[in-house]
Order: structure tokens, then sequence, then C-alpha cells
């Protein structure tokens, strides 16, 4: 799976664009996307995810069930 | 970026904050003449004093000096939306044209539109001298941003002096580059120094990569706050702390920040009422947790003057308000309009507008020192209020019914100092009668025994004096504290003979809701 943003709750604070290890976060439309191909759920750099510690509102950044979940590689 | 260089001196240079301190002391009470004004000041000390370079960060600065406010305008930009920590008393959702009050915008801007924007409004408005970067976040969780804008404008507009307003999380790691953009001043808003206290107003704070929750995350911030705030103080760097005033959560606490900050080798400490009305839906909105009155504001103010100069003026303004404090242009200056504006910078014509407004300056405190004599053998018992209403340059020059807020003096044998200001909502729109609205007024400026205006219509007039707050047109259009002092002066005759008895009055409410702009 990866991550996606609930665009009615963005505030557009672009405050995830700059802490995504992937760069998978662009703005688009006024509000802010997370790439699907690019996300890797913050596996392999760090415990949690970032775009989700640092929004400021809650429940924005949220997993998208329609991915499956990430398997980082061994 | 060379120009840059003419205007803040050696970033390794180390200052006497105590001196500077001294000397903001002086510069408040006695405004730009220096030792003439010793009936109001403890010292006699003067700008000549002073290391030129530090004279000059402060006295044109409208956010650092209460009577440079009068007289000269600022702007912020918005440039930097994203922030590191959370707040109760902040909603970054809500986004509102007619709304004032920090962390509030209504566009976003690249730091190439900022720099366009500072242009066109220093060309527009020669009195504007100060830049800020305030947010809608947090400066310097927008590192890049930030720095970029203040270098674009250093290139473009050499004279104009940069400052920027933070939380303090991420400070210490940008101590140098803010001494290397020559930034003059920064603002810190430290709400406490408890980690305790700290985790009712801060729900998180995000840090190398992770967030933080309740006391650990106060800890954090506390900590690297005041760390920030020694680091920029030892090099030289003015630091003012603002704090937001939470009755019940850190009021009396505030004292205890006020005595750290001041160790710390803040300047000036600016005490904000909290603002919460449950529509901007913040935290503190939604439970309920009300904002001081104007007793409970001033009396913590007067607690911690004591130990430092206190700031008053403050309008806790928009993060892209433009113009003189109490007074917001933005809407002039929207990313269309300066895109389409012929900006023309003109130093040499900026210089002159400023040395006009010197002059003017100048004879404001002269006039204030001649009327306060005669003050000296006043009845040191007697200590009271009065609203202005005003549109800067120190004058009495307003309306009463275009008056969007008042500034409220102290008259005492000391003299007049200001204390304060209240917003109302603009209570005439073309005419007299509508009620309500003079009632917000009333309840505005109720702890005052007088309201000092340019002109005022014939009900709001016997409306005031019922009230018991006398309307004073005869002073239209001339100096505030020279005009109150003289007033004054005749009220105390008053009271001796008899004439008029002398009783306190009651407090005050301290507006909420949103400013609305004029139509």
């Amino acid at each position: 799976m990866a991550f996606k943003i609930v665009a009615s709750q963005c505030t557009s604070c672009s405050a995830c664009e700059a802490e995504c290890p992937n760069v998978a976060i662009s703005e688009k439309g006024g509000t802010f996307v997370i790439n699907p191909k690019k996300c890797t759920e913050c596996i392999g750099y760090f415990d949690v995810p970032q775009c989700v510690a640092v929004c400021p509102v809650d429940n924005t950044c949220v997993i998208d069930n329609a991915y499956p979940r990430y398997q980082a590689a061994r | 970026m060379h120009a840059s260089t003419q205007q803040g001196g050696g970033t390794g240079h180390l200052v006497n904050i105590d001196a500077v301190m001294q000397q903001v002391a002086e510069h408040k009470g006695c405004g730009t003449t220096g030792g003439s004004g010793k009936a109001s000041c403890g010292s006699s000390a003067g700008q000549n004093d002073l290391p030129p370079e530090i004279w000059e960060k402060v006295k044109n600065h409208p956010c650092y000096s209460e009577e440079a406010h009068h007289h000269y305008a600022r702007m912020h930009v918005a440039v930097a939306p994203a922030c590191n920590i959370q707040c109760n008393y902040c909603n970054r959702k809500y986004d509102c044209a007619n709304e004032s009050r920090p962390g509030v915008v209504s566009e976003r801007l690249t730091p190439e539109q900022a720099a366009r924007k500072v242009l066109a409004v220093a060309s527009t408005i020669p009195q504007m001298t100060v830049l800020g970067i305030a947010g809608p976040g947090d400066p310097l969780a927008n590192p890049a941003k930030t720095f970029k804008t203040f270098e674009l404008i250093a290139q473009t507009a050499p004279d104009i002096k940069l400052c920027l307003s933070t939380n303090g999380l991420a400070l210490p790691d940008y101590v140098d580059e803010i001494a290397r953009y020559n930034i003059d001043h920064v603002t810190i808003t430290i709400n406490m120094v408890d980690p305790e206290i700290g985790a009712k107003i801060y729900p998180w704070v995000f840090w190398e990569h992770k967030r933080y929750t309740g006391v650990e995350a106060a800890r954090l911030l506390t900590e690297r706050q005041l760390r920030g705030l020694e680091m920029l103080t030892e090099r030289g760097i003015l630091c003012k702390v603002n704090s937001v005033m939470i009755p019940g959560v850190n009021d009396q606490h505030l004292v205890e920040v006020n005595r750290a900050v001041k160790s710390r080798g803040a300047f000036l400490h600016n005490i904000m009422p909290l603002i919460s009305a449950p529509e901007h839906g913040t935290v503190f909105g939604l439970t309920g947790q009300r904002g001081p009155t104007a007793q409970e504001l001033k009396a913590l103010q007067d607690a911690c003057e004591g130990e430092m100069n206190m700031m008053r003026h403050c309008r806790q303004c928009r993060a892209d308000a433009v113009g003189l404090l109490g007074e917001d242009r933005s809407a002039e200056f929207t990313t269309e309009k300066i895109m389409e504006m012929e900006v023309n910078y003109d130093l040499e014509g900026r210089k002159a507008y400023q040395a006009l407004v010197e002059e003017e300056r100048v004879a404001k405190v002269a006039a204030k020192v001649e009327e306060l004599a005669g003050l000296d053998g006043a009845d040191a018992d007697i200590s009271l209020l009065v609203a202005v209403a005003t549109k800067g340059s120190g004058l009495i020059n307003e309306h009463f019914g275009h008056a969007k807020e008042f500034q409220v003096y102290e008259l005492s044998a000391k003299g007049a100092k200001f204390v304060g200001h209240r917003r109302v909502d603009l209570y005439c729109q073309g005419g007299y009668g509508d009620e309500d609205s003079l009632a917000t007024v009333i309840r505005a400026i109720n702890d005052c025994h007088a309201v000092f205006v340019a002109k005022i219509g014939g009900c709001p007039k016997a409306d005031l004096t019922a009230a018991g707050i006398e309307p004073v047109e005869q002073y239209a259009h001339e100096f505030i504290e020279k005009s109150a002092i003289a007033w004054f002066k005749n009220y105390l005759a008053k009271v001796a003979s008899g004439a008029v008895t002398h009783a306190p009055r009651g407090d005050a409410a301290i507006r909420q809701g949103a400013l609305i702009v004029a139509a």
C-alpha cells in the first residue's frame, strides 16, 4: 500500500512535501498528492510515515487501500 | 547582495544588550530627542550613546518601537506555509479575508512573487521600512523559501530591514544563516518555560523526523527556544519575545517566562491576549477557553514591566499584513495587482520622505516635552486611561465613527504613557444610528475617562457622556501626547476645585471576533 492525502482536508501547507524521503509528494490542483508508485510508507527510512507525523490535520495522510502493502527489499 | 552589507554591520560584532535595553527604554519614553525628555524618563542617556548600527535597528521599526509605530509601516510576505508544531490557539484551515490574526493569509507567495510585492509596496508606501516573514506557518520550517526571499529583497531593496518571527523549535539550527542574511530582528513566541504548562498549549511538535507529544514535546520546544534565544543575543541580533496570555493556563506563569527571557538577553516582551472565537475552529476556541479582559492583560504587562520593556502596541496582525500597525492594505497588493503595477524603486525618494517623517516625529516629541512642564506637582494618586482615535503620525486625526481601533494612554503625574489599543468594528458606515455598534465601542473603551477624536456626531457624543466617557474634540489634528497631558492638567484642576469628583472606571472587553475590512 501507499499513503494518500485526503484532498478535502489538505490545507496545502506543503509541510509533507519537504519531509518525504522518496520525493513522492507534489502539488496538484491546489492541494498535495502522493505518487503511489514512489511511496514506501517510509519503510527503510523512518519508524513513522513522515507525512502523517508532520501533517497539521489529523487523518489527512491515510493508507490507500487500492495498493498492496509496500514490501521492503531484502 | 553586496548592497546588503551596508545596513547590518559585521555579524561577528557583539553587542552590549544592557546598553541596548537602556536605550530602548529611553527611546520608548522620550522619542528621538534623547536627553531632552528627562521629566518622563529615568535616564538622560540619548541616541548618541548607542552604537549607530543598533540605533538604526530599532528606531524605525514599528514592531519594536511603540513610538515608531505611529510613523513607519511594515509588511509581511506569506512565503512560509509549513509548520513544525501544533498550537491549541491556531487553526490553519480557517482562511478568511475579513479576519485578522496570526497564521492566516489570503494567498501564498513564491520568493520571487514576494520580492516583487515588497518592491511594489515600498514604491507606493515610502514609510514602509520593515519586511517580516511570519508564516502563515513557521519561517524556519520553510528555510529555503524564507532565506531565498530575504536574499532577493536584500539585492533589490537594501534599505529595508529584515526580520522574522518563529516558534523557535528549529531556531538553533538556523542562527548562523540568520546572521549571514543580516536579519536585524527575530521574534520568538514563547508561551511557557515549564513543560507541564506547555503540554496544555502544544499537542505536538515535529522534530528530527518524529512527532513528539505531551510534556516531552513541550520540554523539547522550551529547550530549543531558550537555546536559540541565547545564541541570537550572543551574536548581537535583537530578540523580541511574544507570549500569548491564556487565562488559567499560563497567565501567572508568564511572569516567570518574562524573567527567563530577560536573563537570556531578549530586549522586548510582548504579551498578547489569546484570540479564541469558536468560529476559528481552534482547540481553545472549541473548548471555550476565554481570553483575558483588558484589565487582566494590563495588570500582567504592568507586573512584568519592572523586569523589562513591554510591548503594548502589537496588533496580532496577519502573516500577509501591509501598512501601519492597525491598518491592513494587503488587499491593494494581491499578486494579480502587483504583476500589473509599474514598479519604480526610488531609494532617494524614500529617504527624502523618511526625513520628513523624522521631522514630524521630533516635533511631536518636542510638543510633548513642552506640555509636561507644570505636571510635576500633580496629584500622584490620580492615574486614568483615555482612548484616542488616530490614523497615525502621532496625531488625533480620526473621526470617532471611522475608527477601527482606539489607542489607550495612561495619564498620571509622570505624563502620558501608551498602554494598549482596543479594536472595534467600524461603527460608522455612512451614518449614525447603529446602537449595537456603539455599544461595542463603549464596551471596548469602558475603562477610559475620555475619548479623543477629530470629530464626533451628536448622538454618540450623548451616549458616551451618559456612559461616563467624555468625548473630547477640541484637540482635533493635534499631537496625541501633548493634547492628552493638556487635558489631564485641566482635569486635575477641576478635581482640585471640586468641579469634578475623580472616580475609577470599570473593566473593558478585548475584541475577539474578526476585523471587518472597510468596503
